[in-house]
């Protein structure tokens, strides 16, 4: 059940992209198309897992039995990007035709901070080995939930007639705003 | 003469015309995520401007020596270290506003300013030039973050830097302390400043169209 919970918190309440803020630059960037943004969703749902996973394993058997806590910031992200490398080259040699869905996106993932941010707030708070799996599948699945609906949107605001000056990304705010109230609806929610 | 004037030129041009966050969408997530109050923008924009002066001052020393393969990990290396001495030293000095920005301290690592300019400027200019572009365009994300969370502030709060600015009888609109509220006030700020340069734009254009006509006369 608590682990239930962590799952709906990350994925509806505290939504990592409508109201923690991180990983916005790919929710604006690759949602102008809905297969695009799926394929998005989906890789970095993988490498949040994949991540979570391992600094998971650092911060409790490297750094925290050590006294590096200090080194946090640059072992996490030199983890994040080698992974992101790693997954790159596990699907060209795997799956071809998923590698050239993804393409560019891939090493994107890397400068995404909903990765690095999912795993500073697992150790701040001091999650299990399961807590920190279940946190990024709910993750993911946010992440993929929000980029996905932004996308079905867009496609659609591409008929509207939107004022010059907001075509692009000022209408996107204002939709991810929108959309950011929307989901305020699930903070009743208590677990 | 010349000299100094692309030095000025390379100053100013991150503080509008390739401004950051309004023209260059970079750096979203801190951006919309700390700007809860003017003061947060001003400490989120100076931490950042620190990590970009120093990130982009070493990488250019040393854009002779990393090779071409191995350059964006050992840019992140070189940034992570920068933004780890920010965050130690503000939880020191300033534990109260390392409190607030909470885990977007740590984040600057993966703030897309720091290693778009690392890669698009620092890595090909001299220290000196390399040095001038990152104090623009980290001013600029300051002075944009400041606005922006003046703007919320004012509205969500009723305060300007914890000062009482508006009316006692003044309601405040809590949503735009909310995150909903983040985005539909940067929306609109890109709409206002989109909306400058195209008239800007039309200016020089009605003026370009004016001096030929005038020549044809």
């Amino acid at each position: 059940m608590e682990l239930f919970g962590i799952f709906l918190t990350a994925a509806l309440i505290n939504n990592f992209v409508l109201s923690q803020f991180l990983g916005i630059c790919p929710f604006i960037g690759v949602s102008g198309k809905l297969s695009a943004a799926t394929s998005m969703g989906m890789a970095t749902t993988f490498v949040l897992v994949m991540a979570a996973m391992v600094t998971f394993l650092i911060q409790q058997y490297i750094l925290a039995p050590l006294g590096l806590d200090f080194l946090q910031t640059v072992s996490f992200i030199l983890v994040i990007a080698s992974l992101v490398q790693f997954v790159e080259m596990v699907i060209k040699k795997v799956s071809k035709p998923l590698y050239r869905s993804l393409g560019i996106y891939l090493p994107l993932i890397t400068t995404n901070c909903a990765i690095m941010g999912l795993c500073l707030f697992a150790a701040m708070r001091h999650y299990s080995f399961f807590q920190s799996l279940v946190f990024a599948l709910g993750a993911g699945v946010g992440f993929t939930l929000a980029i996905v609906l932004m996308a079905g949107i867009r496609e659609e605001l591409e008929l509207a007639d939107i004022p010059r000056s907001l075509r692009g990304a000022g209408i996107t705010m204002v939709v991810a705003g929108t959309l950011a109230l929307g989901f305020m609806g699930f903070a009743g929610m208590k677990f | 003469m010349s000299k100094q004037m692309t030095i000025n030129a390379e100053f100013a041009k991150g503080l509008w015309e390739h401004n950051p966050v309004l023209r260059q969408l970079l750096g979203m997530c801190p951006t919309l995520a700390v700007t809860t109050s003017a003061i947060n923008g001003v400490g989120m924009g100076l931490a950042t401007t620190f990590v970009l002066t120093c990130a982009s001052l070493m990488i250019s020393l040393l854009r002779k020596l990393i090779p071409g393969q191995v350059r964006i990990a050992s840019f992140i290396v070189v940034i992570a270290t920068f933004v780890t001495i920010v965050d130690l030293t503000m939880k020191a000095q300033f534990p109260e506003m390392s409190k607030s920005l909470g885990a977007f301290i740590p984040l600057i690592v993966v703030n897309c300013i720091i290693l778009g300019r690392a890669e698009a400027f620092a890595s090909k200019n001299n220290p000196g030039r390399a040095i001038i572009d990152a104090l623009g365009m980290g001013l600029g994300f300051t002075a944009s973050l400041t606005t922006l969370g003046g703007i919320r502030e004012v509205l969500g709060n009723g305060t300007l830097f914890g000062v009482q600015v508006m009316p006692h009888q003044y309601v405040p609109w809590i949503v735009m302390i909310l995150p909903a509220g983040a985005f539909l006030t940067l929306g609109l700020m890109l709409g206002i400043y989109n909306k400058f340069n195209h008239r800007h734009e039309e200016a020089a254009l009605r003026a370009a169209r004016l001096a030929a006509a005038a020549k044809g006369v």
